[in-house]
C-alpha cells in the first residue's frame, strides 16, 4: 500500500466557461478564464513554489514565494493573485525571481527551526531545498522560538515557533469551516496566529481540524503524528458519524493509524471534516470493545465467551425453537443505519428468507421513516431531491428542525459559506441554533414556534404563498397533478390555515410569517433542509409533505439551489432505507404487495416472500409484551436506550427468549440480550455508505477486524444455521447482488465506486453516473401530488400538571447516545446532558444556573443539570441525549407518527422542580390505558385527514392501511375500537377493508 | 467686530485657546471666529482683525501678549511688535499659489454662507448641471493625480468606476494622514471641511456613487469633530441626503475613526478596517475600483485630491493646469516641518525647486546649524542631501533623483543627524507599522534594522551592506504592497546620498 497523493493547485479552480490562452516558460497553455497564474502552470505541470496558497482556499499573496514575471508588465506579481490573461507571457523563473525567493526563504529560514519535530510534514524546509538555498546569512536575532506550545487541544498542538504566518489556519477557519475562532495578533513582526486571543481549548474552536488540514508546517499537527510517527499507507473510506458521509483517507503507520485526513476529492465534503470524523476514531479500538461471541441462557446469567460456531449455532437453534412453538412470525430483525448497505442487505434478506417473515425494521423507524413516507406520496421517493454543493446556488435557504453546525457539522460549512456569499435564510426552530446568529451569519427571519406546531407554520406559510397569488403557476401547471392541486388550494386557502389564525398555536407572528412566505417565494432558487425536528412528531409525516407542498408551490424541485433535503442523521439512514429494512418495502421502496417486484427474489433466493408487510419496531415490542414475539435479532442499534418510553422497551425485551445484539460494545440493548455478536468498527468494514444526498460511498477496510469475521458473514452464518444457506465472497458480491436486484441501483458496483469516488443514486442505464439532481423533468412519480395537511395538535400538551415542553437535540462534540463518542477524548466539552430552560421559568422554580434538577413526565422522571439561557423561549426546555446516565428517553412517551410510528421525541410535557441530588435511580411510571389502541385511533383518523378529497375516499384510506399495517392493527381497527372515536371516513374505510379480505 | 483666532489644532497647541480666551476676558463683545489656520504655523498663534483696510495679521501671540495688543488698539490696526501688516500681503502667504487651501484660514469653517461667499458649491452646482462623463472628462483633463502619494491620474480612476454597473458604489476619502511630517488633511479638514464634502459630492455624482465614507485617524479628534458638523449643516442645508441641492442626486458621508494603525492609510488595508476587520493589505487585483469596499466598486482619494475638484469644476481644468510642469499639473501641498524656521503649508505650482521651498519659505534650520538632509514624503521617503537641491518638486524629477513626492511632506535635519540610525528608523518603524501580511515586510523590516544596526557597530561592514542591498531588493520586488515596497527607499537613499554615515567603526 502506498500514501495517496492528492495535488495541491495553488488557488481554486475557476468557474467560469469561457477559456484563455496564455504561454507559461514558453508552454502554450489554455485554462476557464480567472484562473490564477499559479493554478494555470501547476495544472500544466509547471512547478512554482509556494507555501502560503492552497486550493482549497482565496488567494493570499503573502508568502511572495511564487513571484512571476509578465513580459510588458512592470514588477514581480505573486502568480497566485494574478489572473490569467488572454495572450500574456508568464516567466516563472529568472534571475530575478530565483533572488526574491531566496531573499525571502532566508527571512523564513532566519524565524524557523533548523529542524522541524514533524519532519517532511513541514513544508519550509522542503521549499527552501527547491529554492537551493538551506541555510540563512542573518545572525540570530529576535525570533519567535521560544514561544510556549499550545497543547490544550487534546488532538493537536500549536507550536508557534514552526508557525510562519501563512494564515493558512486563519483562512480556513473563516472560509472552509465558518467560524472564525483564530486570528492574527498584533502587527508586523509580532503578527501571530492566535486562537481567539486565548488557548484553542478556550477559544470559539469547534476542532474541525480544518486548520490543521491548512497548515503547511509543523505548527499545527495532530497530536497522533507526533507520537506514532509519520504516516507510510493511506485508504480511502468514509467517516461512519452523521449523514453527511464525508470521504477521508486513513493514513497508516503499519497497522496503527495515523489519522484521518479530509478527502478534497470526496464529494460530500470535498476536503471538509468535523471533530467527530476528523479525530473521534479512538473508540473504535476502545479496551471497551468486544472482540469474542458470547452467550448465555437468561440475561440474569453472566455472560460465556465461545467460538463463532457455538454462538451461532446457539443462537440459530433458539430461534428455531420460538419459531417451531410460536410461529414464524414470532422472531424478527433490526437493521442498523450504522452499518453498510451490504450488511443491512444481507440482514433484512436472512429475515425475509431464512426467518420466512417480513419482521424487519430499521432504526430509521425513529428518525426519518416519516421523510420516507411524505416524500414517497408527494415526489414518488423517498430521498432528498439534491447534492449538497446545490446549497451553494440558493437564494434563500429555509432550515425547519435541524441544528446542523452541531449535528450535520460539514454541510453547516458549506450553508455558512452560501449565506456569507448572499444566501438568505429562513430558520424554523424553537430554539436560536447557531445559525440564528453566528459569526459572518445572520437570520433574515427566526419562525421560533412552539415544539409540536410545525405543521401550523408550514400551512400558514403556504397560505400566504396561495392567498397572495404567489404561486409558479407555470410549475405547478406542467410538473403537478392539477386535481391534487386544486383540491390542496382550496384546503390551504381556508381561513383557520392563515398565519393569523395559527398564531395562536405556533406563537410565531403572523406578519414574520407573511414576510418570510413572500422571501421565499420570490427568488429564483429556494431550498428547504430538515432534520428530526420535522420528522419526530407525531405529524412527523404530515409536516414532510407540507414541506413537499411548498417546494412544489413555489417550483423549487428539479435544478441546482432548490429542493427538498432530509438532513439524515446517521451515517447510512438513507442507506438502510433503500436496502429494503422497512417491513413493506423491498431494496429500491418497491411494495411487499407487488408481485412482480417478489418474483425478482424469489428467483433470485429460491423462496416464496410473504406478500403481507411484517412488524414495525413498535409492533414488535407490543406483541413481545403479548407473548407472540419472543426473538430478535439487533444490529448495532441500542433500542434500549435510543427508543421512546424506555420502561416500555425494556419489558417487551425482557419478554423475549432470545434477543441476539451485534454490536461493537456491551449496550444497554445486550443487558436483555442472549447472544452477543463482536461486531466490526467502520475501519473493518467493506461496503458502502449512502449519504444525505444519496451518494454511494466506500467504506474499505483499514485495519483487520479483531473478531475474525466481517458482520455479513456472522448473518451468513447464522441464516444458514437456521437451514437457509448464505454465503458472498466479498461485499462486492453482496452488491453486485443488489445491483442485479434493485432497478435504481443497477449501475452501482465497487468496481465503478473504484473509478468514479461515488455516485448518487438512481445510477443506472438512464443515469449510468447517477443523479446529483432528482426529479428534473418530472417527479419519480410522474406528477407532483399535492397532499392535505391539516393541522391537529399533538396530544402531548403542556397542563397544569406538566407546563413545560421538552424538546432534544444533539451537541457538537457527541453523537446519538454516545456509544462511540464517550469513548473518545470529545468528552472534554460535553461531559454531561444539560437541561436548558428559560431564565423566567428558572426563576419561578427557584432553579439556579448549573443546579440539579428533577425532570418528569407522564411516563417517567430524571435528573440532571441545568442551564439558564436565552437559546429556549420561556415554557420550552431543551436537552441532549447522548448520556445512559441521564436517560433522557425514559421521559419521552410512546406517541408517535400516524403514518409511520415514528416517536414524537421532539415534543414532551414535562415538569422541573430542584433537586438536592445529582442523578440516581431514574423512575419510570406505567402509563395506565392500551396505548395501542389509542394509537391506532389516531393514526387512522390522520390517514383520512391527509388524503384528497376524492369521490372515494375510504379507498385510499383502506389502501393505506393495507400498505402499511400489520394483520393486528387491522383486527384491532376492526374489533377493538370505539367507532364514535373514528372519522366517518375511516368507518367506511373498514367496511371497504372488510369486503377486500 | 471680529477677531480671528485659529481653532487649528496646530495653534491650539501652542495655546490659541487660551488666546481666545484672553481677548474675550478683555473686550467680551468682540466676536471671536475660529478660522483655519493660514498655514504659517511659525506664525501661530496668528491672531487677525477686520478692519476697514482689510484683516491685519498679529504673529505669534500667546495668551500673555493679549493685553499688550489691546494697549496697541489692535482692533484698529494699531502697530505692534507682533504686528504683520494686512495677511494678504504677508510675501510667505502672498506668494503662494492658494487653490486646494484657497479658503483656509480664511473662513469661518462652519459657515455655509462664508463658503458660498468664497466660491463654494459652485463646482458642485456647474456638476450638477453636467453629466457624468463630462464631469469625468474634466477632472481627467485637469491633470489632477492622486495626493496621497501613488500619484495616479484621478479622472482615470473615476472612469473605471464609473463603467462598472452595481447597485452600490462608495467614495472613500482617505483621511488617515500618518506619515510623518504631513499635516495638510488636517488643516484643510479643520479649515474647510464643506471643501472636501463638496469634492466627495462631485465624485459620488460622476460616477453614481450615493455614499461617501471618510476614513479619518483617531489622532485626529478636532478635525473629527468639525467634519461631522460640517456634515451635519450639508444634510441640513439639503446638500446632503436623497436629492444633492434639489437634484435627482442622492448622496451621503459617514466618517470612521481609524484606530491608529500607520498601514490603515494603505487603501486596501483601509477598506479592510472600514468593513471593520483587521487593518491587513489586500492583493491587487482585484482593483478597488473594481472590487473595493464591501465588495462594491469604490473610489479612493485622499483629502488633498477630493477637495482640489470642487475648483477643477468651478474654474475649469485648463485653469487648474494652467499651473505645473510635464505631466506634474496644479498645484502641490507642501508641508515643511522638523528642524526648519518656518515651517506649515505652501502650495505652490509643481516645478518649484526643493532649494526654493526649504530657503524662500523654510528659511533655513531652526537650530541654526547647517542644513544635512531632507526626507521628502514622509517615512517611507528618500533622504536628499544639500547635492540636491536643484530638484524640481515635481512627482517625475523626485522618482528620477531616487525618492517620491508621496503626500508632499517635508521633514528637515540639520547636521547632527546620523543617517544609518534614520535609515535603522525605517526600518524599525516598518517592524512596527507592517501589517502582517506579507513575509519580507513582515520578517525582512526587523532584519534589516539588525543588519543596519551591525553596520553601525561595524560588525563586517561591507557584507552587511551587501545582505541590506539583497533585503532592499526583496522588500521592493517582493512586498505585498507600498509599506514594505518603499521601506527601502529612505535605507537606499540614505546609503548612497550619506555614504560616509555606513562606514561602520571607520566613521
Amino acid at each position: 500500500m502506498t500514501m495517496i497523493f492528492e495535488p495541491d493547485f495553488g488557488t481554486p479552480a475557476s468557474e467560469k466557461s469561457q477559456l484563455v490562452s496564455l504561454e507559461i516558460d514558453g508552454k502554450a497553455i489554455t485554462v476557464a478564464a480567472d484562473t490564477s497564474i499559479m493554478r494555470a502552470a501547476l495544472v500544466a505541470g509547471i512547478d512554482i513554489p509556494k507555501l502560503c496558497s492552497t486550493d482549497r482556499l482565496k488567494a493570499f499573496g503573502s508568502c511572495r514565494l511564487c513571484v512571476i514575471q509578465v513580459d510588458g508588465r512592470n514588477g514581480t506579481p505573486s502568480s497566485c493573485t494574478t489572473p490569467v490573461v488572454e495572450g500574456m507571457k508568464v516567466s516563472t523563473h529568472s534571475e530575478k525571481l530565483d533572488r526574491i525567493r531566496r531573499g525571502v526563504m532566508e527571512l523564513y529560514l532566519s524565524d524557523h527551526p533548523a529542524e522541524c519535530a514533524t519532519g517532511d510534514e513541514c513544508e519550509v524546509h522542503g521549499v527552501a531545498k527547491k529554492i537551493g538555498i538551506t541555510t540563512t546569512r542573518y545572525v540570530k536575532g529576535e525570533t519567535h522560538l521560544d514561544l510556549k506550545k499550545d497543547e490544550t487541544n487534546p488532538y493537536f498542538t500549536f507550536d508557534s515557533t514552526e508557525c510562519i504566518v501563512c494564515n493558512r489556519c486563519v483562512r480556513a477557519c473563516d472560509e472552509v469551516q465558518g467560524t472564525f475562532a483564530l486570528t492574527i495578533e498584533n502587527r508586523g513582526f509580532e503578527a501571530r496566529v492566535s486562537a481567539s486571543g486565548t488557548s484553542f481549548m478556550e477559544s470559539e474552536c469547534v476542532s474541525c481540524g480544518a486548520c490543521v488540514q491548512a497548515c503547511p508546517t509543523g505548527a499545527l499537527t495532530e497530536k497522533t503524528l507526533l507520537t506514532i510517527g509519520a504516516p507510510t499507507s493511506s485508504v480511502i473510506t468514509t467517516c461512519a458519524y452523521c449523514g453527511v458521509g464525508c470521504s477521508f483517507k486513513a493514513e497508516m503507520r503499519g497497522d496503527q493509524l495515523v489519522r484521518m485526513v479530509p478527502l478534497k476529492e470526496g464529494g460530500a465534503n470535498e476536503g471538509h471534516s468535523c471533530v467527530k470524523g476528523r479525530f473521534a476514531y479512538g473508540y473504535a479500538t476502545h479496551s471497551d470493545r468486544i472482540t469474542k461471541p458470547m452467550i448465555r441462557s437468561t440475561i440474569t446469567d453472566s455472560w460465556k465467551e465461545v467460538s463463532w460456531e457455538e454462538a451461532i449455532t446457539f443462537a440459530a437453534d433458539g430461534l428455531k425453537k420460538i419459531q417451531a412453538e410460536s410461529g414464524r412470525n414470532a422472531i424478527g430483525g433490526i437493521t442498523s443505519s450504522r452499518c453498510t448497505n451490504e450488511e443491512v442487505y444481507v440482514v433484512q434478506k436472512m429475515v425475509r428468507a431464512a426467518f420466512a417473515n417480513n419482521n424487519v425494521d430499521t432504526c430509521a423507524r425513529v428518525c426519518h421513516s416519516p421523510t420516507g413516507y411524505g416524500l414517497g406520496q408527494t415526489f414518488g421517493t423517498s430521498a432528498g431531491t439534491q447534492d449538497f454543493e446545490s446549497v451553494e446556488h440558493s437564494d434563500v435557504i429555509m432550515l425547519i428542525g435541524a441544528n446542523p453546525t452541531s449535528a450535520h457539522p460539514v454541510f453547516a460549512s458549506r450553508m455558512k459559506k452560501a449565506i456569507r456569499k448572499g444566501a438568505q435564510l429562513i430558520v424554523v426552530d424553537p430554539r436560536v441554533i447557531a445559525l440564528v446568529r453566528t459569526p459572518g451569519v445572520e437570520a433574515a427571519h427566526h419562525l421560533q414556534l412552539m415544539p409540536g406546531t410545525n405543521v401550523a407554520v408550514i400551512n400558514a406559510l403556504a397560505h400566504v404563498i396561495v392567498t397572495e397569488g404567489l404561486v409558479k403557476r407555470d410549475f405547478v401547471d406542467a410538473r403537478c397533478e392539477e386535481k391534487s392541486f386544486k383540491d390542496w388550494e382550496a384546503f390551504i386557502s381556508l381561513p383557520e390555515n392563515s398565519p393569523e389564525v395559527l398564531e395562536a398555536s405556533s406563537r410565531v407572528p403572523a406578519d414574520e410569517i407573511r414576510k418570510a412566505a413572500r422571501l421565499f417565494a420570490s427568488v429564483p432558487n429556494a431550498s428547504i433542509y430538515y432534520g428530526l425536528g420535522v420528522t419526530e412528531h407525531s405529524q412527523g409525516s404530515t409536516m414532510v409533505m407540507g414541506i413537499a407542498n411548498l417546494a412544489m408551490v413555489t417550483g423549487n424541485i428539479g435544478r441546482k439551489g432548490v429542493g427538498v433535503n432530509p438532513l439524515r442523521g446517521q451515517n447510512n439512514v438513507q442507506g438502510s432505507c433503500d436496502m429494503g429494512s422497512f417491513p413493506h418495502e423491498l431494496p429500491g421502496y418497491r411494495h411487499i404487495s407487488n408481485p412482480d417486484t417478489r418474483k425478482i427474489y424469489n428467483d433470485m433466493w429460491g423462496v416464496t416472500l410473504d406478500a403481507e408487510p411484517g412488524m414495525r419496531i413498535p409492533n414488535m415490542f407490543d406483541a413481545a409484551l403479548a407473548g407472540e414475539y419472543r426473538g430478535l435479532y439487533v444490529q448495532g442499534e441500542d433500542i434500549a436506550q435510543s427508543d421512546p418510553n424506555t420502561s416500555h422497551v425494556h419489558a417487551a425485551l425482557r419478554a423475549m427468549d432470545m434477543v441476539i445484539v451485534q454490536d461493537l460494545f456491551l449496550n444497554e440493548t445486550a443487558k436483555f440480550a442472549h447472544v452477543f455478536f463482536p461486531g466490526t468498527s467502520f475501519l473493518e468494514k467493506d461496503g458502502t455508505f449512502t449519504n444525505a444526498e444519496r451518494r454511494i460511498n466506500r467504506v474499505r477496510p483499514v485495519m483487520k477486524s479483531p473478531t475474525g469475521k466481517s458482520e455479513y458473514e456472522v448473518t451468513c452464518d447464522l441464516a444458514t444455521a437456521m437451514g437457509y444457506p448464505m454465503a458472498y465472497e466479498n461485499g462486492a458480491a453482496i452488491m453486485d447482488e443488489i445491483a442485479a436486484t434493485t432497478p435504481t441501483f443497477s449501475g452501482v458496483s465497487f468496481k465503478k465506486l473504484d473509478e468514479v469516488g461515488s455516485v448518487q443514486w438512481p445510477c443506472n442505464e438512464a443515469n449510468p453516473e447517477g443523479t446529483p439532481t432528482m426529479h428534473l423533468e418530472s417527479f419519480m412519480r410522474g406528477l407532483g401530488q399535492f397532499m392535505r395537511t391539516p393541522y391537529v395538535a399533538t396530544d402531548e400538551k403542556a397542563n397544569r400538571k406538566f407546563p413545560l415542553l421538552l424538546t432534544t437535540g444533539r451537541v457538537l462534540s457527541q453523537y446519538n447516545v454516545g456509544a462511540q463518542t464517550r469513548r473518545t477524548a470529545n468528552n472534554i466539552w460535553h461531559t454531561e446532558d444539560i437541561l436548558d430552560l428559560h431564565e423566567s421559568d428558572a426563576q419561578l422554580r427557584g432553579i439556579a444556573d448549573g443546579s440539579w434538577v428533577k425532570l418528569a413526565s407522564r411516563v417517567g422522571e430524571t435528573i440532571m443539570r441545568a442551564r439558564i439561557t436565552d437559546e429556549v423561549p420561556a415554557g420550552v426546555v431543551y436537552t441532549t441525549f447522548h448520556f445512559p446516565e441521564s436517560g433522557a428517553n425514559v421521559i419521552t412517551t410512546d406517541l408517535s407518527d400516524w403514518a409511520t410510528n415514528c416517536p414524537e421525541y421532539k415534543v414532551t410535557a414535562v415538569e422541573i422542580t430542584p433537586s438536592i441530588k445529582g442523578p440516581g435511580e431514574m423512575v419510570e411510571t406505567h402509563i395506565s390505558g392500551d396505548s395501542q389502541l389509542n394509537s391506532i385511533v389516531r393514526m387512522a383518523n390522520q390517514i383520512a385527514a391527509n388524503i384528497p378529497a376524492s369521490d372515494a375516499p375510504e379507498i385510499k384510506v383502506a389502501h393505506h392501511i393495507v400498505q402499511f399495517w400489520t394483520k393486528t392493527m387491522i383486527e384491532r381497527l376492526h374489533k377493538d375500537v370505539d367507532r364514535s372515536q373514528l372519522s366517518p371516513t375511516v368507518i367506511k374505510a373498514i367496511e371497504v377493508l372488510l369486503v377486500t379480505q | 467686530m471680529r477677531v480671528f483666532v485659529p481653532g487649528d489644532s496646530a495653534a491650539v497647541s501652542i495655546g490659541a485657546n487660551d488666546v481666545a480666551a484672553a481677548i474675550t476676558r478683555i473686550d467680551p463683545s468682540l466676536t471671536i471666529v475660529r478660522n483655519g489656520s493660514r498655514g504659517a504655523l511659525w506664525l501661530e498663534v496668528l491672531v487677525e482683525v477686520e478692519t476697514a483696510n482689510g484683516r491685519i495679521a498679529y504673529g505669534p501671540v500667546m495668551p500673555a501678549d493679549v493685553q499688550s495688543l489691546f494697549d496697541a488698539d489692535f482692533l484698529n490696526g494699531g502697530a505692534h511688535p507682533l504686528a504683520r501688516g494686512k495677511t494678504d500681503e504677508i510675501p510667505w502667504l502672498a506668494s503662494q499659489e492658494r487653490i486646494t487651501f484657497a479658503r483656509v484660514g480664511i473662513i469661518d469653517p462652519l459657515s455655509l454662507e462664508e463658503y458660498g461667499q468664497h466660491g463654494g458649491l459652485v463646482g458642485l452646482r456647474n456638476a450638477l448641471k453636467s453629466t457624468s462623463e463630462i464631469i469625468i472628462n474634466e477632472v481627467t483633463e485637469s491633470g489632477l493625480r492622486g495626493r496621497g502619494g501613488a500619484g495616479f491620474p484621478a479622472g482615470i480612476k473615476w472612469k473605471t468606476v464609473a463603467q462598472t454597473t452595481s447597485d452600490q458604489k462608495y467614495i472613500c476619502c482617505n483621511a488617515d494622514e500618518g506619515d510623518s511630517g504631513t499635516f495638510a488633511d488636517r488643516m484643510l479638514i479643520e479649515g474647510d471641511p464643506f471643501t472636501l464634502i463638496e469634492g466627495m459630492t462631485i465624485a459620488g455624482i460622476a460616477v453614481g456613487a450615493t455614499e461617501g465614507i471618510v476614513y479619518l485617524r483617531s489622532e485626529y479628534p478636532y478635525a473629527i469633530s468639525i467634519l461631522q458638523k460640517a456634515i451635519e449643516l450639508a444634510r441640513v442645508f439639503g446638500w446632503l441626503g436623497t436629492s444633492v441641492l434639489g437634484s435627482t442626486h442622492a448622496f451621503d458621508i459617514q466618517i470612521r475613526i481609524g484606530a491608529g494603525s500607520y498601514v490603515c492609510g494603505e487603501e486596501t488595508a483601509m477598506l479592510e478596517s472600514i468593513e471593520g476587520k483587521r487593518g491587513v493589505v489586500r492583493a491587487k487585483p482585484p482593483l478597488p475600483a473594481i472590487e473595493g469596499l464591501f465588495g462594491q466598486p469604490t473610489v479612493i482619494n485622499n483629502v488633498l485630491t477630493l477637495s482640489t475638484v470642487p475648483m477643477v469644476l468651478a474654474q475649469g481644468a485648463d485653469a487648474y493646469k494652467a499651473r505645473g510642469v510635464g505631466r506634474s499639473l496644479g498645484t502641490q501641498v507642501f508641508q515643511l516641518g522638523g528642524n526648519i524656521a518656518r515651517g506649515g503649508i505652501v502650495e505652490k505650482a509643481f516645478g518649484i525647486t526643493l532649494n526654493e521651498l526649504l530657503e524662500t519659505y523654510g528659511g533655513g534650520t531652526l537650530s541654526g546649524n547647517p542644513f544635512r538632509a531632507v526626507q521628502i514624503g514622509g517615512p517611507l521617503g528618500a533622504y536628499f542631501s544639500t547635492e540636491q537641491l536643484e530638484t524640481s518638486m515635481d512627482y517625475e524629477s523626485l522618482i528620477a533623483a531616487g525618492g517620491m513626492l508621496g503626500h508632499g511632506g517635508l521633514v528637515v535635519f540639520d547636521d547632527i543627524v546620523d543617517l544609518a540610525v534614520q535609515a535603522k528608523f525605517a526600518m524599525e518603524f516598518c517592524a512596527i507599522e507592517s501589517c502582517g501580511k506579507c513575509t519580507p515586510c513582515r520578517i525582512g523590516s526587523t532584519r534589516g534594522a539588525e543588519t543596519i544596526d551591525l553596520i553601525i557597530q561595524g560588525v563586517k561592514v561591507e557584507e552587511n551592506k551587501k545582505l541590506l542591498l539583497d533585503l532592499c531588493e526583496v522588500m521592493t520586488d517582493g512586498s505585498l504592497c507600498a509599506m514594505g515596497g518603499l521601506t527601502p527607499m529612505p535605507v537606499k537613499s540614505a546609503m548612497v546620498n550619506f555614504p560616509s554615515d555606513f562606514l561602520g567603526a571607520a566613521r
